[in-house]
């Protein structure tokens, strides 16, 4: 007989481990609901216990208590008191704690008893508590407590059996047991929080001795990186690499899988007679979604990066510093990680807004979110710049070619600062500022299996996009370049003729006043869907328009039929255009009103309009018309 | 409880300079010009630790202002800002 499904969540404070704990028991058999941010999202994972029981667990964001404070510390409190919709009430609950650090994490414990709930204590990374001294009477601490104990390693095989016997025991007695205990649950006052601390600390005095010294390292490396100008520095010099890295060290890995399409789409092109099908793969399908899992590796690599910042514990650091400093601009200190992020893409940094309990400073952070330079910008601004920006040195040193991309880059900060301020000063003036109140985890050697599955969730879902959407929109727009087909005794290209041309005309008149052709129009209309996808489109447009020499060189046929103030005028358009489907739905889900989505399109839009008349009427008047 | 800081008079965190440790004599949230209301500032400090007779450090202080501030509260480090830590007094 099929043994039914049962449901474990993990509940613990942040920083507590549970995510490594998570990955150690669920391997890579997660599913991400959506896009994730670290632990910002629902994670579902299934393992099977050594009794062979189907285990469905979840990782619940970190809380400090069950009062749900924000959005994040809502879904831990409705999920473990099965107020969730559409979830069931956790057959276990494991609170997991960072055994160096248990004071908050056993508060937490006392007020989740009340829920009813059958609740066992992990003690997380014992190693490492070992390792400084700290020494847990276990069997005292579940006494105490009136809680099973059990000490795991997340980040050591087989540092989670213990864990893994106990859930088996656990669960063998919860299903004996008759009838569930009750919830006697509510938010805690004042005086009742005072006293399950002063409790939680009498039973950590009474089962756990501390070190006399606390972790050095974490103290001398903070002496540095907390450094009021040395911290900043640090800082800048981490985000210049994480850059460095994002355009450098991806190149030889993106001119690889370039050619490697380049050789397939030849491949076809050689093998299939001359015809529609063999334009239909060839320029649709492998040139358009080629074009888009180039970026694959600058991918990988960012969010590399942020992933381990975070799980060396840096974020929390890098929050700190900048706090004051966005505070200038309106902005919580808290706002940093999902900004960082959204130079990845705009959607995980928008949902690890969540973070932020203010609904004021959470809503802007949001609405500049986009304006960050997200990776989908970078196949537009590379494929431009390198057709219309010669790789000449500037002052000697810098190449001109680096410094525009830098440009784009700083165009789209310092527009987000601007947006930001003036959402402070006009929309919002009686605001007063959220408090910054923010734990700062002790450093921890970054665990590269969590790093790994971290970076190859993302890969996934950033295939899968390009499997689905960005297919679907090039199989679209081959389509509408290739038909209807030209007349017999056609004398122009044979895209003039297509339903592209007509779409792109009627809406051209629209965005000559910013320098754009019809050709751009067509590409910027799928460019809708995806960023990247106006890349593949203007290949194709280009492609069936000029034959195969095109599509391999299209760099070089913009350069030959654009002006340059065209060219500057499109980049200007992308640092602001809302051209992503993907994260105005986004908008629309965390903010839950179309208001506050509309309000991004339409700002957005209007900047880019703007952005683009400027650049173009400015280009032409300095005669880069 | 600490004896060495008996002959200090109390004072509000958010006014102390970096490399200040004493204990946590009371909170006092009303004193504070948090955005939060009073309970609910009470509420987070305690969820951070910050109560009755934890030793606290100034470990770090911002840039702009001094501000926020790094607080070594007992054996776990928390960032406030000095106009939240002005609700925790000190001796």
């Amino acid at each position: 007989m099929e043994s039914p499904l049962l449901h474990l969540a993990l509940v613990g404070t942040p920083n507590s481990g549970k995510t490594s704990l998570f990955n150690a028991l669920t391997g890579s058999r997660q599913k991400v609901a959506n896009y994730p941010g670290v632990t910002v999202e629902r994670k579902e994972g299934g393992f099977v216990t050594p009794q062979g029981r189907q285990i469905s667990l979840v990782d619940l964001p970190g809380t400090y208590s069950l009062r749900g404070r924000s959005p994040d510390e809502e879904i831990t409190r409705d999920f473990v008191l099965g107020r969730a919709t559409g979830e069931v009430l956790p057959d276990l609950v494991l609170c997991v704690a960072d055994s160096t650090n248990l004071r908050l994490t056993i508060r937490l414990l006392l007020e989740l008893k009340s829920t009813g709930r059958p609740l066992a204590l992990v003690l997380n990374m014992f190693d490492i508590a070992k390792r400084r001294g700290v020494t847990v009477d276990v069997a005292g601490l579940s006494q105490a407590l009136g809680v099973p104990v059990v000490t795991s390693i997340a980040v050591r095989k087989g540092g989670t059996d213990d864990l893994l016997q106990l859930t088996d025991h656990l669960l063998a007695r919860a299903e004996a047991a008759t009838g569930d205990r009750a919830n006697t649950w509510r938010p805690l006052t004042v005086p009742e929080l005072r006293a399950t601390q002063r409790e939680a600390d009498r039973i950590i005095a009474a089962t756990v001795s501390l070190p006399e010294r606390p972790d050095t390292w974490t103290a001398r490396i903070d002496s540095v990186a907390l450094h009021p100008v040395g911290g900043l520095l640090i800082l800048l010099a981490i985000l210049f690499v994480m850059f460095q890295g994002v355009f450098a060290w991806a190149q030889p890995l993106m001119q690889l899988l370039s050619a490697a399409f380049d050789a397939l789409g030849q491949l076809v092109h050689d093998q299939l007679p001359e015809g529609l099908l063999q334009s239909f793969l060839q320029n649709g399908v492998i040139s358009g979604v080629g074009s888009v899992i180039v970026f694959l590796p600058q991918i990988i690599i960012i969010f590399l990066f942020i992933l381990l910042l975070e799980d060396f514990g840096y974020m929390a650091r890098a929050a700190f510093l900048m706090d004051r400093i966005m505070g200038g601009a309106g902005l919580h200190g808290r706002a940093f990680i999902p900004l960082l992020s959204s130079f990845a893409c705009a959607i995980p940094g928008i949902m690890a807004t969540r973070v932020i309990d203010n609904r004021r400073d959470r809503l802007t952070t949001i609405l500049i979110a986009p304006l960050m330079t997200c990776s989908a910008r970078i196949p537009v601004y590379t494929l431009i710049i390198s057709a219309f920006i010669p790789p000449t040195k500037v002052w000697g040193l810098i190449n001109l070619q680096g410094l525009v991309m830098f440009g784009l880059y700083a165009a789209g900060i310092v527009s987000a600062l601007l947006v930001s301020f003036l959402v402070k000063f006009f929309l919002m003036r009686d605001y007063q500022p959220a408090p910054f109140m923010l734990e700062l985890p002790d450093y921890k050697l970054p665990r590269l299996r969590g790093i790994a599955i971290g970076v190859y969730t993302r890969a996934k879902m950033f295939l899968q996009r390009a499997g689905t959407t960005i297919f679907a929109m090039m199989v679209l727009i081959w389509f509408l370049a290739s038909f209807p087909q030209p007349p017999e005794a056609a004398t122009e290209p044979a895209i003039n003729y297509s339903l592209a041309a007509m779409i792109g005309q009627a809406i051209a008149p629209l965005l000559t006043p910013v320098g754009f052709n019809w050709q751009i129009a067509v590409a910027l209309v799928p460019g809708m869907a995806a960023r990247e996808v106006a890349v593949a489109a203007l290949g194709t447009v280009y492609a069936i328009e000029g034959g195969k020499e095109a599509a391999e060189q299209i760099g070089q046929v913009l350069a030959s039929k654009w002006s340059l103030a065209t060219a500057l005028a499109l980049l200007a358009w992308y640092i602001f255009a809302p051209q992503c489907a993907s994260t105005l739905a986004v908008i629309r889900r965390e903010t839950g009103s179309w208001r506050w989505m509309a309000v991004t399109f339409v700002y957005m839009f209007a900047l880019a309009y703007a952005a683009a008349f400027a650049t173009y009427h400015i280009a032409v008047a300095m005669g880069a018309g | 409880m600490s004896e060495i800081c008996d002959t200090r008079p109390p004072l509000p965190l958010g006014l102390a300079r970096r490399g200040y440790t004493g204990t946590i004599q009371h909170l006092a949230a009303g004193g504070a010009t948090s955005s939060l209301p009073d309970v609910e500032l009470e509420s987070r400090l305690i969820e951070l630790g910050f109560v009755e007779g934890a030793r606290v450090e100034i470990l770090h202080e911002g840039i702009v202002g001094r501000d926020p501030i790094a607080v070594r509260v007992d054996n776990i480090t928390v960032a406030v800002r000095r106009r939240e830590a002005m609700a925790v007094i000190v001796a």
